[in-house]
């Protein structure tokens, strides 16, 4: 099933009296349940101004949009009502780029309790979800802490776990590791896979190559349209025209084309790490049993 | 230097004082402002000044950390007691020295009021904010407000303001470092010339603070509504308010010190007891 479903859709920002940007153009694409969706493109690009669409951020003030817009079976039409927003963006949970600006409360615990208490769920559950999202992100230790005490991995993997107590189906990562040092970066990827796991549906908007690798699909947005659709294997084949909207392909993925043009008997590129460790591994058994 | 500057001064603990309700110590300390006002004896100072170091003992607060907590209102209390020295024109005369003239009375007066001032520090920092989080004090404001919900007036948006204040002091306080440090860095000077000079140093410091922050309530704006935040209303809390017994005794002890202070001001005043 389609749990998100975009026909046709474009947007525009409604710049002061009445000019528009348009951002977004005839954009199509779907995402299915339990599926891990990654979301490349460059600066300006358009990718915030989509998941700000799809979790109902943007109204009709902020600017306009034609086409169909569908998530978790509901079509979004105008006449939506509030109600209607606030039932379905239970579904959808969004960790956003800064991990400051994003923790409400003044303690870990109090911050992940933020959405269920929105959503006036009983304190008992509250709790008992509570203690599992903190669990699945692996911050209980740090319960009782202060949020501006915690390294930015942290604060960023508490963020998620205040996403996770609302029990969303699908959650939208805006460039959730972009502020992050590598460790930091590892920390919240290892947990975004976790999730997907788990069974939820993932929809990550990246800049970095390896971390898109790790989707089970790659939507490559250039200039609000769709550029480029497909597995990480078939994206990343085409360097050249990546390079032409200003992205790359991973260091693996380049090293392994080379040494492939070099005539390794390599059939399929690489796009992870752990891929290249793989094949590199049976090139040397290979090697070693000739 | 900018670090060291803490919000409140909370120190985590977990004694009577501590575990109390929010609501109640806030109550308290307003009974106990209203007993250090009603006291004019000596003697209820004296009773008062017990139940300070009761506080302490109770709360397990470091004196010292009590004694620093007047540094703030030395100066205050310095300056009504030389006004009330030299001011007051009644009893004996003890001392003249050119046109001052200190009587006992105003020795008196101003020795109560220096009292009554160190009192009223110190019984409201332990009871409210020594041994209250923010967060805790924050409740307790809401659920004492939360009468004037029925006037209409929004009580949980104004504790919401006042908690998220409270949890990104840090964070600006932090923010304000790095800005300082890369003015600094370009070669602004903070520390020298006149007032005028140095305040329009701050110039550069607050523009981009001031963009920033505006940037980061967007953001946070944003972050709350995708979390399902609609206000107040149909809103559960992961930790309620609750009055238990130890509240309950609390609040009687501290009704009876009220009682004791005002018995021992008519003792006094109308039958005329020397202290
Ligand atoms: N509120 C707004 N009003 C007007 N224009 C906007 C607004 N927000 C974004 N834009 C414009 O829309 C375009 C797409 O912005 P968007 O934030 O979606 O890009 P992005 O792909 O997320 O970029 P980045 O990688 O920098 O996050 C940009 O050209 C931007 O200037
Ligand atoms: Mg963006």
């Amino acid at each position: 099933m389609d749990i998100i479903k975009i026909k046709d859709l474009s947007f525009s920002y409604k710049d002061g009296e009445d000019k528009l940007i348009p951002v977004l153009k005839n954009i199509d694409m779907s995402v299915k349940e339990g599926e891990f969706v990654a979301v490349l493109g460059h600066n300006g690009s358009g990718k915030s101004t989509l998941a700000k669409l799809i979790n109902m951020i943007l109204t009709e003030e902020s600017g306009e949009f034609t086409g169909e817009l569908s998530v978790c079976g509901k079509i979004i039409t105008d006449d939506i009502t509030e109600d209607e927003i606030y039932e379905l963006r239970r579904h959808i949970g969004m960790v956003h780029q800064n991990p400051d600006n994003q923790i409400v409360a003044t303690t870990v615990e109090e911050d992940v309790a933020f959405g269920p208490e929105n959503l006036g769920i009983p304190r008992e559950e509250i709790r008992k979800r509570v203690d599992e999202a903190l669990e699945d992100v692996g911050m209980t230790e740090y319960m009782h802490h202060a949020p501006h005490r915690l390294s930015g991995g942290q604060k960023q993997r508490v963020a998620i776990a205040g996403i996770i107590a609302m029990q969303p189906e699908v959650i939208i990562f805006d460039e959730s590791t972009a502020m992050l040092d590598p460790h930091g970066r590892r920390e919240v990827m290892k947990t975004i896979k976790e999730l997907n796991k788990l069974g939820k549906t993932i929809l990550l908007i990246t800049h970095y190559m390896d971390e898109a690798a790790e989707a089970d699909r790659i939507i490559v947005l250039n200039d609000g349209e769709i550029y480029k659709e497909g597995t990480p294997q078939e994206i990343f084949s085409d360097a050249e025209a990546l390079r032409r909207v200003r992205l790359d392909v991973p260091q693996v993925t380049e090293l392994f084309t080379l040494l492939k043009e070099a005539g390794l008997p390599i059939q399929n590129i690489p796009t992870t790490t752990d891929g290249g460790a793989e094949l590199l591994k049976n090139l040397f058994v290979q090697k070693g049993g000739r | 230097m900018i670090n060291d500057i803490t919000l409140g001064q909370y120190f985590p603990g977990d004694s009577v004082i501590h575990r109390a309700d929010p609501r109640m110590k806030l109550i308290i300390a307003f009974i106990m402002i209203g007993a250090v006002f009603a006291a004019s004896s000596l003697i209820s100072f004296a009773f008062l000044a017990l139940v300070v170091v009761l506080l302490i003992f109770i709360s397990k607060i470091s004196p010292l950390v009590v004694l620093k907590g007047m540094k703030p209102v030395l100066f205050i209390l310095f300056f009504t007691a030389f006004i009330q020295v030299f001011l007051t024109r009644t009893g004996t005369l003890i001392a003249e020295w050119w046109i001052f003239k200190i009587y006992s009375d105003g020795l008196m007066m101003a020795f109560k009021m220096m009292c009554r001032i160190a009192l009223l520090v110190a019984s409201t920092s332990l009871l409210l904010s020594y041994t209250t989080s923010p967060i805790a004090l924050t409740d307790g404001i809401e659920g004492l407000l939360s009468p004037l919900k029925k006037l209409g007036l929004n009580t949980h948006d104004f504790a919401m303001m006042m908690s998220i204040a409270m949890r990104f002091i840090p964070t600006i306080i932090e923010e304000t470092d790095k800005i300082m440090s890369a003015q600094k860095a370009r070669g602004t000077d903070f520390s020298s010339g006149g007032l005028i000079k140095r305040a329009k140093a701050m110039i550069p410091i607050f523009v981009p603070l001031l963009a920033s922050e505006i940037r980061r309530a967007d953001e946070l704006s944003c972050a709350m509504i995708c979390r399902c935040y609609r206000g107040g209303e149909g809103r559960t809390k992961l930790k309620e308010l609750k009055i238990t017994s130890n509240d309950v005794i609390l609040l009687l002890v501290c009704i009876g010190i009220l009682a004791l202070v005002i018995t021992a001001n008519i003792l006094t005043t109308h039958f005329g007891l020397p202290i």
